[in-house]
């Protein structure tokens, strides 16, 4: 369907707020990003949403189309509109909403902080290069996951982060399961201990919300079960407390 | 949860997994060969095997159960802290207690 109008209805507010409706001109291969795009520019320069590199590598156009959050700018209208060819816009769940399509991504990011979801090095620089094979499996593992381009969808899609809070979420623990998995890192035995909290990997529920939704087909549940492994014989040799 | 809990949490029930499947295997077998509570109590008496196996059963169940019990209460309420887990400890205790009250009663019975 590329003739007539799109019946977008837009989240305007912050946590309180209402729908706005919208007609967009239906185009061909239009995206969803295109369409929140046309409304500010055309209809509405009062709209906020966010955006940058349209192409699906910065992850900041992340937005609830039709229920599902999703990256706009990778998804087309005709994949995702509803049947009547309506879609409905609303900013990420679990996110505190700062305008219409903004989100606050502090925490999620904090988050990536507390699992300490960064290269910790050694105390001195290693006298060389670290030689990692691609076939070894701590470098399979880490590649299968080391993609995240931090759009938060998984956060959003997350049942465990809708009601704790507190839970690291999806997207920090994939992250330190990269860095479980890096030779050359030095502060194993604190990211563990730092996944290990009451909020931590322990938490999932392996729903697979994440894995589902992910736009990159990252795994992160296979990256938090990974986790709970490492903890567990960690645990047992006495590692963690 | 720390990863203590989480690691008594995951062994205990490796062994509930096991014990629970001998317990109904063994109720099972009890009701269907029709035995009356004395020819058990008669099985159970003195058994060394059977005081032993459970009470391995109940002190997992006494592990088990209340880590379960705080992760649901934390993931449904806001009670946190030392009163939580001291409660839940008091659980642990209480179903310990409990337990093993029923298998030394049908051990020395």
């Amino acid at each position: 369907m590329t003739d007539g109008a799109l019946k977008v209805e837009v989240w305007r507010g912050a946590e309180r707020g209402a729908f706005q409706s919208f007609s967009v001109p239906r185009r061909q291969n239009q995206t969803v990003l295109d369409v929140v795009t046309e409304i500010q520019r055309e209809q509405d320069p009062t709209l906020s949403y966010r955006f940058a590199c349209r192409v699906g590598m910065c992850g900041s156009c992340a937005m609830v189309v039709n229920g599902r959050p999703r990256w706009t700018c990778r998804t087309r209208v005709s994949e995702a509109a509803s049947a009547e060819g309506a879609l409905r816009l609303e900013p990420l769940r679990n996110f505190a909403v700062v305008k219409d399509l903004v989100v606050d991504m502090a925490q999620f990011f904090d988050k990536w902080r507390d699992a300490h979801g960064y290269f910790a090095p050694a105390a001195r620089p290693p006298a060389d290069f670290a030689v990692v094979p691609p076939a070894t499996p701590a470098r399979q593992a880490a590649d299968a996951a080391i993609e995240c381009i931090g759009c938060g969808v998984c956060y959003s899609a997350c049942d465990v982060v809708a009601w704790d809070k507190d839970y690291l979420g999806p997207a920090a623990l994939n992250r330190a399961w990269t860095l479980v998995n890096d030779v050359r890192d030095a502060g194993q035995a604190a990211r563990l201990a730092a996944v290990a909290g009451d909020d931590g990997c322990q938490c999932c529920h392996t729903h697979m919300s994440c894995t589902s939704f992910c736009p990159k087909a990252i795994a992160p549940t296979y990256s938090i079960a990974g986790l709970k492994r490492s903890l567990f014989w960690q645990a047992l040799k006495g590692g963690t407390r | 949860m720390t990863a203590a809990l989480f690691l008594a949490q995951r062994i205990s029930a490796m062994v509930l997994a096991l014990a629970v499947a001998v317990h109904l295997a063994t109720i099972l077998y009890a009701i269907h060969g029709g035995l009356t509570a004395a020819d058990i109590l008669a099985r159970t008496h003195g058994n060394l095997g059977f005081f032993l196996f459970y009470s391995v059963f109940v002190a997992a169940v006494a592990f088990h159960a209340p880590i379960g019990l705080r992760n649901v209460i934390r993931e449904w309420t806001s009670w946190r802290g030392p009163s939580l887990d001291a409660v839940l400890a008091a659980v642990a205790v209480a179903l310990l207690v409990l337990g093993m009250r029923a298998v030394i009663a049908v051990y020395v019975a």
